[in-house]
């Protein structure tokens, strides 16, 4: 199939438009040469279908860094029909400058110049047709966000495509040719450029005289106040995650009960007639496992949902510039921090997301300390917990807490490790203007998100679910869960190690299994203590366990691995397995003092 | 050599142009594309708490820069 590209600057909403030209049927797609994975998908123009391909944001051909190099490789690589250039239409003073490259280099090429309704806003006025004469390519407008000009770029697309077509000849159209000797035409074409912008500029763009959006500056005089800015963020975060937590908790709960329900009385007289092993593997084991992923859906859809609120808003830019003074001093930068905040839904996109730092170093880092942010399937752990052993207001403090030891860890990680993965990547990045968001756009980003999340966490989580049932029920005919069961054995030949801790030979295998995803620790506990129903399940831990004890278990558990996917993806982002090692290493050897420090200090103080 | 205006030294709400960038290849590269380059206008609207980046803004871009970035960047005086 033949292929069309979509290439353009960073944020100039080139996945915007990928997702209204295809419905967002994206797959990603790995691409023959290239490490990274683009999104594509299928479009039908013309008459015929062809595949859209959203390369990653560049500045530059000519640039860099990564993405730059993927980009030149997939075009030296990939024969493309046709580009479509998406800039800026309220930047246009600097982000034509691409578009010229793609003409120079001769690329069959469509500008689309998006965020009209932003250019119109700030007052920067844009001509059409006169930057299509001068350019000689066909240039529309289009608002991609709010769905302007879609239907003039697929007929300015179709009517590029059938051109190409006609000037070949029929019959089926020849791919072209991927480009040759990119990187040294690409340096002969810089000298015309400077030139070349400002006589494209004064043909079809005047820019105005004055800064015009009001809106963007009194909320920063305020946003990024001083003084103010930073309280009134975590204020705001503070907020959101209330929010996520009071909606999504009881929707989880009710979908739990559900599948449950479904399991009982449909999944369980079906497969009444295997052997109760097969049965209850099947029931207990798989079917859980499957249930328990799913249940948690909601809560990581809300989350993703408020964050993309946040940072479609502009205001984790703002994250950025205000964390970036103390981010520093720890050897870090602003996107570090608004990457470890992320990390609050899943580590696992959060660890992805380092991808943007150049520098090796501060990526490292980055990934060391992002799994100490407080995902929420830890959260899940805590919850429950709190409310197994604290009355309401102590359990609240207690989760505060452990939000303060997640920062505390992350914190401390970097002080001990920045010497050794030291980085000079200077940090310039764009403060985009605020904008409001849009509810379907919201909706299907959070949507594409959470799918990510069950591509990534699904194996693991199902896999968990299953060998925590197999460890519990093997060697045949054991009691499960019981002491002579593989997991009672492993919990009894752990204890010298834990037991310093505080933590008994039943949760050492509830920690063992969450080792490979927390969201399976509390289906563990269920199934080692033999009790299903949370209420008799917490009553059940509460009359084994004391306070102390259940706390250095949460310390334990928020400090520790998160899981086999954080791992894995560590392991793939980093391609170093020593790193990995040293990524587990560290959180457990903290893990395990930091337990230690606070179980036998509460003893000293005479509480066990 | 301290008679070079650099945008580091640029109060809030003052302007200036931009003469010449004397940054490592990678970062002078993203200046640029930024819209950072030797004759265009530059403002700084506001710096950030314990010696934070600097919010400005250079054509219709807004950007924030490490202060230790700003000072590669030489302004008329
Ligand atoms: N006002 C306005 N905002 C838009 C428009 N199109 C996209 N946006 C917003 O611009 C931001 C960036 O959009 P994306 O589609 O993520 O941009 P991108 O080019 O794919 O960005 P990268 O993935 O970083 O390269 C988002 O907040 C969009 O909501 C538009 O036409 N008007």
């Amino acid at each position: 199939m033949n292929t069309l590209a979509l290439l353009g600057m960073p944020n100039t909403g080139k996945s915007t438009l990928f997702n209204r030209l295809t419905g967002s049927h994206a797959q990603i797609g790995n691409w023959p040469g290239l490490t990274v994975e683009l999104m594509q998908a299928e479009v039908t123009l013309a008459g015929r279908p062809w595949q859209l391909v959203d390369l990653p944001g560049i500045y530059d051909l000519r640039g860099h860094s990564g993405d730059e190099a993927v980009v030149r490789r997939f075009l030296e690589t990939t024969p493309v029909d046709l580009m479509l250039v998406v800039l800026n239409a309220s930047q246009l003073d600097r982000q034509l400058r691409l578009a010229l490259q793609v003409q120079k280099l001769g690329l069959p090429a469509l500008v689309v110049l998006n965020m009209a309704d932003e250019a119109r806003r700030f007052g920067v006025q844009v001509d059409p047709r006169a930057l299509e004469a001068a350019l000689g390519l066909p240039v529309v407008l289009t608002s991609a966000k709010y769905g302007g000009g879609l239907g003039t770029v697929r007929e300015a697309l179709a009517v590029a495509l059938k051109h190409g077509a006609e000037t070949e000849g029929p019959g089926p159209i020849p791919s072209p040719r991927p480009v040759q000797q990119l990187e040294s035409r690409l340096q002969a074409i810089d000298p015309q450029l400077d030139g070349a912008l400002a006589a494209l500029l004064q043909a079809g763009v005047t820019l105005p005289q004055q800064w015009r959006d009001r809106w963007t500056r009194r909320l920063d005089a305020v946003l990024l106040h001083p003084v103010l800015g930073l309280p009134l963020f975590f204020g705001a975060m503070a907020l959101m995650f209330q929010l996520i937590y009071a909606i999504g908790v009881p929707l989880q709960e009710g979908l739990g009960t559900l599948l449950d329900l479904l399991g009982q009385h449909a999944l369980k007289p079906l497969l009444a007639p295997l052997p109760p092993f097969v049965s209850g593997f099947l029931l207990e084991g798989l079917y859980q496992g499957i249930g328990t992923v799913s249940a948690f859906l909601p809560v990581i859809f809300l989350f993703f949902l408020a964050m993309g609120v946040v940072e479609d808003s502009g205001y984790l830019s703002r994250a950025a510039y205000l964390m970036d003074a103390f981010m520093e001093r720890l050897g870090l930068d602003g996107r570090s921090f608004v990457l470890a905040l992320m990390g609050f839904g899943c580590n696992v996109p959060a660890i992805l997301g380092t991808r943007v730092m150049r520098d090796q170093g501060l990526r490292l880092l980055s990934m060391l300390i992002i799994p100490f942010s407080l995902c929420s399937a830890r959260l899940n752990v805590f919850l429950f917990m709190a409310a197994a052993f604290f009355a309401p207001r102590q359990g609240a403090l207690v989760i505060f807490g452990l939000y303060l030891m997640s920062f505390v860890a992350a914190v401390l990680t970097a002080l001990v490790f920045r010497g050794r993965f030291a980085s000079q990547e200077p940090l310039v990045l764009e403060l985009p203007p605020y904008r409001l968001p849009t509810l379907t756009q919201m909706f299907t980003r959070a949507w594409a998100e959470v799918r990510h999340f069950w591509f990534w966490a699904r194996r693991f989580i199902i896999f968990g679910v299953v060998a925590v049932w197999l460890l519990n029920n093997l060697p045949l005919g054991v009691e499960p869960a019981s002491a002579q069961s593989l997991s009672g054995q492993l919990g009894t030949a752990l204890a010298p190690l834990l037991d310093p801790i505080g933590i008994n030979p039943k949760l050492t295998v509830a920690l063992v299994f969450g080792f490979i995803a927390k969201e399976i620790v509390l289906g563990g506990l269920a199934v080692i203590y033999g009790q299903a129903d949370p209420i008799a399940l917490s009553r059940a831990i509460a009359a084994e366990v004391s306070w102390p004890q259940a706390l250095s278990f949460m310390l334990f558990t928020l400090l520790y691995t998160p899981c086999l996917s954080t791992v894995a993806v560590i392991r793939s982002e980093s391609k170093r397995l020593g790193f990995t090692a040293l990524s587990v290493g560290w959180s457990l050897g903290l893990a395990w003092i930091s337990c230690f420090v606070l179980y036998q200090g509460l003893a000293w103080l005479g509480w066990r | 050599m301290h008679a070079v205006r650099r945008l580091v030294d640029l109060r809030p709400g003052g302007t200036a142009t931009v003469v010449s960038l004397a940054a490592e290849r990678g970062l002078r590269a993203r200046l640029e594309a930024l819209g950072l380059r030797p004759g265009q206008t530059v403002q700084v609207l506001r710096r950030g708490w314990w010696s934070g980046p600097l919010h400005i803004r250079v054509g219709m871009t807004e950007l924030m820069v490490r202060r230790r970035d700003a000072a590669c960047v030489a302004l008329a005086a």
